[in-house]
This record gives C-alpha cells, structure tokens and sequence, in this order.
C-alpha cells in the first residue's frame, strides 16, 4: 500500500497530539490539578492512529478507560476534552462524564468506557445498527488484553460472526491488566488465536508501526464493509506509564515489571519509529515532522488555557440529562 | 372481539415496527416465540427485523444498546426476568448511564421485555420478580402492566420513549383477555389508573397483583369495607400524585406486590406514602409482598411463599381494621 505523503503526515500529527495530550493530563493528574482516575496511552498512540486513519468519518468506534487517544484519533477536540477531563460545564459532556466517559456521536464516538469488556458488545450493536438501517458504516473496537477474558468479549465475537456485521475488534495487548501481568491470568499468549473459535480471522501485528496498523486495520475495515464479517486485530503494545496516574500511592514500594521491559519498549516507540521510516523514505524532511510538534505543542497549550479558564458546571444541573425528553 | 395479554403484545410490536422502519425484534426465540408474543413477526418483517440471539445475555443486551445509540430503536426480549442478571452491567451500567455520563447527547431507545413472576413451579430461577433491582438505578424506565389493554398501550408508549424502558410482563398474565380500545392505542408513561375507587383504604397494586386485589376488594365490598385499587401501572416514572391524593382520602394505604419485602417496589412506594402522607395517616403502611425466600418449587411451598388473596384480604382487614 502506498500512503499518500499527507495521509502519513497527519498519521504523525496524531500520533503526536495523542502524546502531548497524555503527557500533560499525566503531569496535571500529577499535580492535583484534575479529579479521579486517568489513564494515559504514551506508548500505545499507533493503534489508535492507525485504525482510525482507516476509518470513514460516518464510520464509529467505541473505547475503553485508557480511550484519551482514540478519542483523538477518531478527531476528538482537544480543548472540549481537556475541558471534560477538568470536570468543566465546556467538556464533552458537560462535567457529567470525565476521562473514562467521554463522548462525540457527531464524530463517531459512541464512548471511552470505564468497565473492562463493556464496550465490546456496544460497538457490536453499532454495527447491528448499519445493518438494520442499511447504511454502509463500520464500526471499530477498542479493548485491550484483559477484557479478551470477559464474557461479553467471547459473546460479542460469537454474535458479530454469525451475523456478518460490519465491525472490527481492535486488541491493544500491552501487557496488563491494571497491575497484573497478562500472562499470568490469560490462557493464551496471543489473544489474536480466539478469533479461531469464532471462525473469523484473527490476526497478529506490531502494535508501534504505525504503517503496519493502518495497513491491516484497511484490509479488515474493507473485508467487513464488503459483508464478510468481522476480524479480531492484535496490536502487541506497551503501556509506559502505569495503570493509573499516581499509582504508586496504591503500590507504595512494590512493583509489578521490571526497569529494563520499560526501557525495552520506550525504545520501540511509535513516534521515533515514525520518524526514522520518514527520514529513510526521503518524502518527509525532519522539518516538516518539527513544524507538526510545534502546531501541536500550540495547539495543547490552547486547549490547557481553555479547560481552566472555563466555567464549572452549576450545581442545578446534577438533575438534568438522566432522562429523554 | 376480546384480545389475550400474549396478543396485545404481539400486537404493540407488529404496529410500532410498520410504523418504524428502524425498530426491530432480537431476542432469545423471537423468531417461533416459545410464548407467542413475537409470533408471525417474522413473516411480516423478514429476518432482518426479527433476529434470534444466542443465548448470551450480556452480549445480546449489550448489542441491542450499542444498537440504540447508533440510531436505531431495538425491542429486546429477554426471556425470563432473572435472566437480566447475566446482563446486568450492560443494563445498568451502560444504558442506564450513557445519557447522563454524556451530558446528553446519548439517546436510549430501547424497550426491554420479559416475562417475571411466579407461574406455578417454575422455580427460583424463572419465577422471580426482580423489577426492584432496577429501581435505584436512574436512567431506566420500569412498566408493569395488569391488563392486556395496558400491555398494548403502555407497549407502544415504551417503544416511542427515547429511553431504555424495561417492560414487565407476568406469566400468569398470558391467556387474560378483554376488550382493548381500537385505533392506535397508547398508554403514557407514569400515569396510574385508579382501578376501583373506594372510602375506606388505599391498596396499590402492581402487576399480576391487580386482578386478585380486584377481587379481594369485590369480596369486602359485600361487607361494605370500601377498597380503592390504585395500579401505578409504571414504577419509573412512577405517578406519585395519584398514590397521596388516594391516601389523603382514605387515610389508610396496603401496597401489594409479587416482589420481595425487604427492598422491594412495595417498600419503595410504602416509604414515599409514609414520607409525603404522614400527616393524613390513621396507621402504618401495610406490604404484602412475597417472603423473602427464592420462589420455591414445590406446589405448597411456592403458594406459602407468594403474596395471595388471603394475605391482601388480611392485610386491608387490618388496616381498616375489620
């Protein structure tokens, strides 16, 4: 496949707003600047990016409480979800959701979602959906490696492969599951081989080429489109950051990986990565990729001010917007 | 010609579904309808529309909200009531939360349906009332129909509503049949119907309680106990203008339903009469419910464990103190 220079150009400007991004939310959850629980994806930007540059604009997906980068590269604004994530009446939804809850149906995003396995079967029901209303949208599947041991993961497989629907699941496996190592609790070393079970293709790539996810995700994208049913993606990943910002009040001294599998992987890094396959292709020059940094370091800057300089939401509103009509 | 409970469903799913091209059925054998209620569907609207499920709740449940949220308007069968608990976080965790998680933008169209109640041996498994395990979680809607009327009216009502809405169906509500009105009939949402009005004390009823409350009041009519029979007919929303302004007349309230004591809709609704009507009450706020027991198998256990017409006959003697 050959990628337009454009299309890789704003693969990288994802790529990088999704890491800026996580990197200020972890040093604002850091300094007690914003409430609850985050969970960042630095490391895992590639899967995000690459399945959603695959996508259509009509076309959905749904995430997980790690959902920051899907949310953006599904082309979620990052100043009306710094806002949320700051709980502000200018978020997403208003200050009722948060980091695990945001939202954009005019954008296809039908959720982060903060129960393991819980959007599996919504994104399944998405994709029903284009089939009762006969319009042409797929829909992707975020999850990561420990929800593949939920039921509604098995069920959902089962259900979107006997009915042909037009979605693809999308495995980010980085490893754990919040602190325990995958391995230790799956039965499976790659998750990929439960698509057998579900007679539907299942397949295996490195989660940090960002070329190589957009490339399968496409493929699998237009083998669903085409009525041929669904397709399990492993994307093997790493999670640099801990579970949850700020873990380390929970674990105190303990630790569940070692120093020397982190360094491993930060040095697979996806955007690095991206950097040295532009160099080598000779189509993008390292100023092009530095321009992209700065807009985006502008662009994070813009969305920080604008989070704390919004309204909180007005304590009358608890009661709206848990009903219809 | 009179119309069964079974018939009146079928019928509020044959109407919607012409008169919408985005609803449709998914379900656990929607498609020969072991109790009839989605029967023939499938003629009229092709497998397209009325779609067999695996038996796998979390995922089916879970499917049809997904499909709520992308625009479409599914009715979903859930067999047995208590099956809702392999399903439960998709119900209570997803779409009863979505709307509000999103600040609104989510939209909820789902209607749920299943049968609950004890029907003679079935056991603690498929006998089991378990609306109250929906009832504190904001978000849902909650339809208990007495009568083949309401069925349909309230049916059609929970299929329009942009809201996911659980509609309770009793099994030993099946074969009842009545006159229904013709036309496009509905029934709102969260307006209870006075079912027998009366002077001397209040019963609410729910559900299959209705007819045999109608009946225990039949009975004391003779000894000139005067009984007004109040079906909520849906708990959320739940019509608590017309439970206090009975109770502001009779002074005196029984509420009766196939749920359990501790916890249930009875101690819900007993708790709002007690809060908002303390001052117009000659007594306590009487339940029967059933015991707080798993509904038994057996024929004597099971009857001994259900709220009956000789535990509301009791109860309203009590009260008015006959």
């Amino acid at each position: 496949m050959d990628l337009g220079k454009d299309k890789m150009l704003e693969m990288y400007r994802m790529m990088t707003r999704i890491r800026l991004f996580e990197a200020q939310v972890r040093d604002l959850a850091t300094a007690n600047e914003i409430p609850g629980f985050v969970h960042v994806s630095i490391g895992e930007e590639a899967s995000a990016t690459g399945v959603c540059a695959a996508l259509r604009a009509t076309d959905r997906i749904t995430s997980t409480h790690r959902g920051h980068g899907h949310l953006i590269a599904k082309g979620g604004r990052l100043d009306r979800m710094m806002a949320e994530i700051f709980g502000k009446r200018t978020g997403y939804c208003k200050g009722k959701g948060g980091s695990m809850h945001i939202v954009d149906f005019s954008l296809g995003i039908l959720g982060a979602n903060g129960i393991v396995g819980g959007g599996i079967p919504l994104a399944t029901g998405s994709a029903l959906a284009a089939v009762i209303a006969q319009r042409d949208e797929v829909t992707a599947c975020f999850f990561g490696d420990g929800a593949s041991n939920e039921g509604t993961f098995h069920e959902s497989l089962n259900l979107a492969a006997v009915w042909k629907l037009p979605v693809i699941y999308v495995c980010e496996n980085n490893g754990f599951g919040e602190f325990t190592p995958m391995r230790t609790v799956t039965s499976v070393t790659d998750i990929a081989v439960r698509a057998q079970a579900y007679g539907i293709p299942g397949v295996i790539i490195d989660g940090n080429d960002v070329l190589e996810v957009y490339r399968c995700a496409s493929e699998a994208i237009a083998r669903t489109r085409a009525g041929e049913g669904p397709t399990l993606i492993e994307c093997k990943t790493y999670r640099w950051e801990g579970h949850v910002v700020g873990e380390q009040a929970f674990l105190g001294k303990a630790s569940y990986r070692s120093e020397t599998e982190v360094a491993e992987w930060r040095a697979r890094c996806p955007l690095i990565r991206f950097e040295k396959f532009a160099a080598e292709s000779g189509k993008i020059n390292a100023a092009e990729l530095k321009q992209i940094r700065e807009e985006t370091g502008a662009e994070l800057e813009a969305a920080v001010k604008f989070a704390r300089e919004s309204p909180l939401p007005d304590p009358a509103e608890v009661t709206e917007d848990v009903y219809s009509g | 010609m009179p119309t069964t409970f079974i018939q009146a469903i079928n019928q509020a799913l044959s109407e919607e579904m012409e008169r919408d091209p985005l609803t449709f059925v998914m379900g656990e054998d929607v498609v020969l309808s072991a109790f009839g209620a989605t029967k023939g569907l499938i003629d009229k609207f092709g497998p397209r529309r009325v779609r067999n499920t695996p038996i796998a709740e979390a995922g089916f449940v879970g499917a049809a909200v997904g499909a709520a949220m992308a625009g479409t308007r599914p009715i979903c069968e859930v067999e047995f009531a208590s099956f809702f608990y392999c399903a439960m976080d998709q119900v209570c965790n997803q779409a009863a939360k979505l709307r509000y998680m999103s600040g609104g933008q989510a939209r909820m169209p789902i209607t749920f349906r299943c049968v609950y109640g004890a029907m003679g041996g079935a056991a603690a498994q498929h006998s089991e009332t378990v609306y109250a395990q929906f009832l504190s979680v904001p978000g849902i809607k909650l339809v208990v129909p007495s009568n083949p009327s309401d069925m349909k009216g309230l049916l059609k009502s929970a299929i329009r509503d942009d809201n996911p809405v659980i509609v309770f169906e009793h099994g030993a509500l099946g074969g009842q049949r009545e006159e229904i009105p013709a036309g496009d009939h509905l029934v709102p949402l969260g307006q209870a119907a006075v079912k027998r009005a009366g002077e001397h004390v209040t019963v609410v009823a729910i559900g299959a309680m209705v007819p045999r409350t109608l009946r225990v009041a039949d009975k004391l009519a003779k000894e000139d106990v005067s009984v007004e029979v109040i079906d909520p007919r849906t708990l959320v929303p739940l019509d608590e203008a017309a439970i206090l302004a009975s109770v502001e007349k009779t002074n005196r309230a029984v509420v009766v339903d196939e749920g359990h004591w501790r916890g249930g809709a009875a101690a819900d609704i007993a708790a709002i009469i007690g809060e908002k009507a303390f001052d117009f009450l000659d007594g306590p706020v009487r339940r029967v419910t059933t015991l707080d027991v798993p509904i038994p198998f057996s024929p004597p256990l099971e009857k001994a464990a259900l709220a009956n017409e000789a535990k509301i006959e009791a109860a309203i003697r009590a009260a008015v103190g006959r």
